[in-house]
């Protein structure tokens, strides 16, 4: 007895003084470190980082010569170009640059057309950055009042002294911009309400909202553009019958508001039924809870799958030109067609500035997608 | 009992009237009758899966009930989604996992409610919310998101959320059960206060001290039903069922 205490006497500690604290043993930042410890952890990773280096300084110099140094930048017509086969010829995009932002739109209206562009990029600008003020009514006037706006001056009014531009005279990126706009702003509403409606709990509400969904995912996209184009003059009254350009606007906006309303369905399920509990016991009734409480936190979840459909979208706005509207990259194709401008490297390089048009959008997209992502998990951690 | 509690319903906060309620053909609630006085103070325990949980819902309608009667603050709970929103801003409930609004900050989640529900002007909410953040001890906290703080720190912003509504009831459904042990003292405080102000609470929880010095009467249930009601001293220390003191003397271990 006596020795099994003197043994827990004996393993007994109690602590005298502190540990001192002191600076890690080595560095363990800097450049060269970062260099060691990303590109040269190991013999695989360092012998991976020299062959994606040799294959860069392979494919890229001649890929930028082309691009730069020995492309044709100014030139009347093609003949230049031809001459000059082993650079790209710039030249002609700039001899086309007002047919490709804006097809055939009369040359003395295309004013409005560049107060359109500049209204809405200036708005999205405000909407899109996180710090500017008030941004609530940037998003009203968005989603509520460019719309119109961008109608008028686009479509004309009389009454305003603004003549009528006809849309099938409208092309290039002003299509392809205005059908990626319509699809967004119109998508992502009828998206988050198709998602509550499949969440109702009215059972006809929740069958309308699965079949629109179901039916819409279980269609490709083109043949959704070639319905909208024949079906929908036939469902409405001939004096309503939408506007060549505006059947697939429709189109594009209801197919692409079943994939949003997926997404938001998916962050809607993400959050606990605590959340509407504490709502509903503030007294918040259906609109406010999920206005306030619901949405916002769905949404954010989800912004980088709402991101994601948007470049989708705007990849298929190059669909469109099968049922006879003019988008940028159809607009390319006609100008591809002036005999003045035929030659080897004219198309190489319509296509090369046709993709870099389409990759400045997505990419930035993407980009602001994780930027919003990176601010929004400092803003509220979980 | 019924027709005159109804008409006595000045000092009748709360009144159960023979309720039922099943989960499917689970039957959640077998013939409740409780009457609850204002300013008075019920602790509801019980075994797990007994109902306690149920039956504060049904007062808020959280949960709907199938039969009998609940009238709050004289108003009898139906289907009617006014009276429901009616109640609800009457009565404040706090739960066990909090369930505070992680995207606002203390201050927004206590002010959400009088701005959008009361139509309170932003600023007036807003100093509002800060008196209740300083009687629920944690002003400093107002610019915080809930996820920076402890979980005694938003169980009380929760509390305080709840009495954003100046809510003549308060329901409370074991506010301490997620809590580290060092942190129940500090809600357990929190309510005490609440409850020497007079509120009306309901209050789910296994803190027998708490309810000792606090309730008025302890209400024990037990498979759906109320097995016993007493004020706490005679509950505790010479309770009358024997599903009582099987309860009580696992707890109490
Ligand atoms: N939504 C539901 N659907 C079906 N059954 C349910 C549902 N909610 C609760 N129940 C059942 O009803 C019974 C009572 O549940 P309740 O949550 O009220 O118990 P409780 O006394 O609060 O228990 P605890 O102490 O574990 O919180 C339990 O048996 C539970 O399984
Ligand atoms: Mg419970």
């Amino acid at each position: 007895m006596a020795g099994t205490l003197s043994v827990a006497q004996a393993l007994a500690y109690v602590r005298k003084a502190s540990e001192p604290e002191e600076p890690p043993p080595m560095l363990l930042s800097g450049p060269l470190v970062w260099v060691r410890d990303n590109l040269f952890s190991s013999i695989v990773s360092g012998l991976t980082t020299l062959a994606f280096i040799a294959l860069a300084l392979w494919l890229a110099p001649p890929a930028i010569e082309w691009a730069t140094t020995l492309a044709v930048w100014s030139a009347p017509d093609g003949s230049l170009c031809r001459q000059h086969q082993d650079g790209a010829c710039w030249a002609f995009i700039a001899a086309k640059l007002d047919y490709l932002r804006f097809g055939s739109y009369p040359v003395s209206e295309r004013w409005r057309v560049e107060v359109v562009e500049a209204l809405g990029a200036g708005l999205t600008l405000w909407l899109l950055w996180p710090k500017a003020p008030r941004r609530g009514w940037a998003a009203v006037m968005f989603f509520a009042v460019y719309p119109v706006l961008t109608f008028v001056l686009l479509r004309g009014s009389e009454t305003l002294g603004l003549p009528t531009v006809d849309t099938l005279l409208w092309g290039g990126m002003l299509v392809s911009l205005l059908t990626a706009v319509v699809g967004i702003v119109f998508s992502l509403p009828l998206g988050i309400t198709l998602a509550l409606g499949r969440r109702s709990q009215m059972p006809v509400v929740r069958l309308a909202s699965v079949m629109f969904i179901e039916f819409v995912r279980g269609v490709p996209f083109i043949t959704i553009l070639f319905m909208a184009n024949t079906m929908l003059p036939l469902f409405v009254p001939e004096a309503w019958t939408p506007d060549r350009l505006l059947r697939p606007l429709i189109g594009i906006a209801l197919f692409s508001a079943a994939y949003m309303a997926e997404e938001v369905r998916g962050g809607l399920q993400s959050l606990g039924r605590g959340q509407y509990e504490g709502a509903l016991a503030l007294g918040l009734n259906y609109p406010r809870m999920m206005a306030l409480v619901i949405l916002p936190q769905a949404l954010v979840m989800v912004i980088p799958g709402i991101v994601n459909n948007f470049i989708g979208l705007f990849m298929d706005t190059t669909l469109i030109s099968v049922v006879g509207a003019t988008d940028f990259l159809e607009a390319m194709n006609n100008a591809f067609k002036d005999p003045a401008w035929s030659g080897p490297t004219i198309v190489a390089s319509g296509y090369a500035f046709a993709g870099m048009f389409y990759f400045v959008f997505c990419y930035g997209m993407a980009r602001y997608s994780a930027f919003m992502e990176r601010v929004l998990a400092k803003g509220h951690r979980k | 009992m019924t027709t005159s509690s109804l008409e006595a319903s000045n000092s009748i906060a709360i009144d159960f009237v023979g309720v039922h309620k099943w989960y499917g053909r689970f039957h959640a609630l077998r013939n409740i009758n409780l009457s609850v006085r204002r300013g008075e103070r019920i602790v509801v325990c019980g075994p797990s899966g007994s109902g306690k949980s149920t039956l504060i819902r049904c007062v808020n309608r959280l949960e709907e009930y199938q039969r009998g009667l609940i009238v709050v603050d004289g108003v009898e709970l139906t289907q009617d989604i006014r009276r429901i929103d009616e109640v609800r801003r009457d009565v404040g409930m706090v739960f066990q996992s909090f369930n505070l609004f992680p995207h606002l900050t203390v201050l927004e989640n206590c002010a959400l409610a009088p701005i959008w529900v009361r139509k309170m002007p932003r600023r007036d909410a807003e100093n509002l919310a800060m008196q209740l953040l300083t009687r629920v001890k944690i002003p400093e906290q107002s610019s915080k998101y809930p996820g920076q703080l402890s979980g005694g720190q938003q169980q009380r912003v929760a509390i305080a959320r709840a009495l954003s509504m100046n809510p003549r009831i308060m329901l409370f459904d074991e506010p301490t059960s997620a809590l580290d042990p060092e942190m129940v003292k500090e809600v357990l405080d929190t309510m005490t206060a609440l409850a020497q102000d007079g509120m009306t609470m309901i209050v789910v929880t296994h803190e027998m001290g708490f309810a000792r010095q606090i309730a008025d009467r302890v209400v024990f249930m037990d498979n759906g039903e109320i097995v016993e009601i007493n004020a706490p001293k005679l509950f505790f220390d010479n309770p009358q069922h024997d599903r009582t003191r099987l309860f009580l003397s696992q707890i109490l271990r």
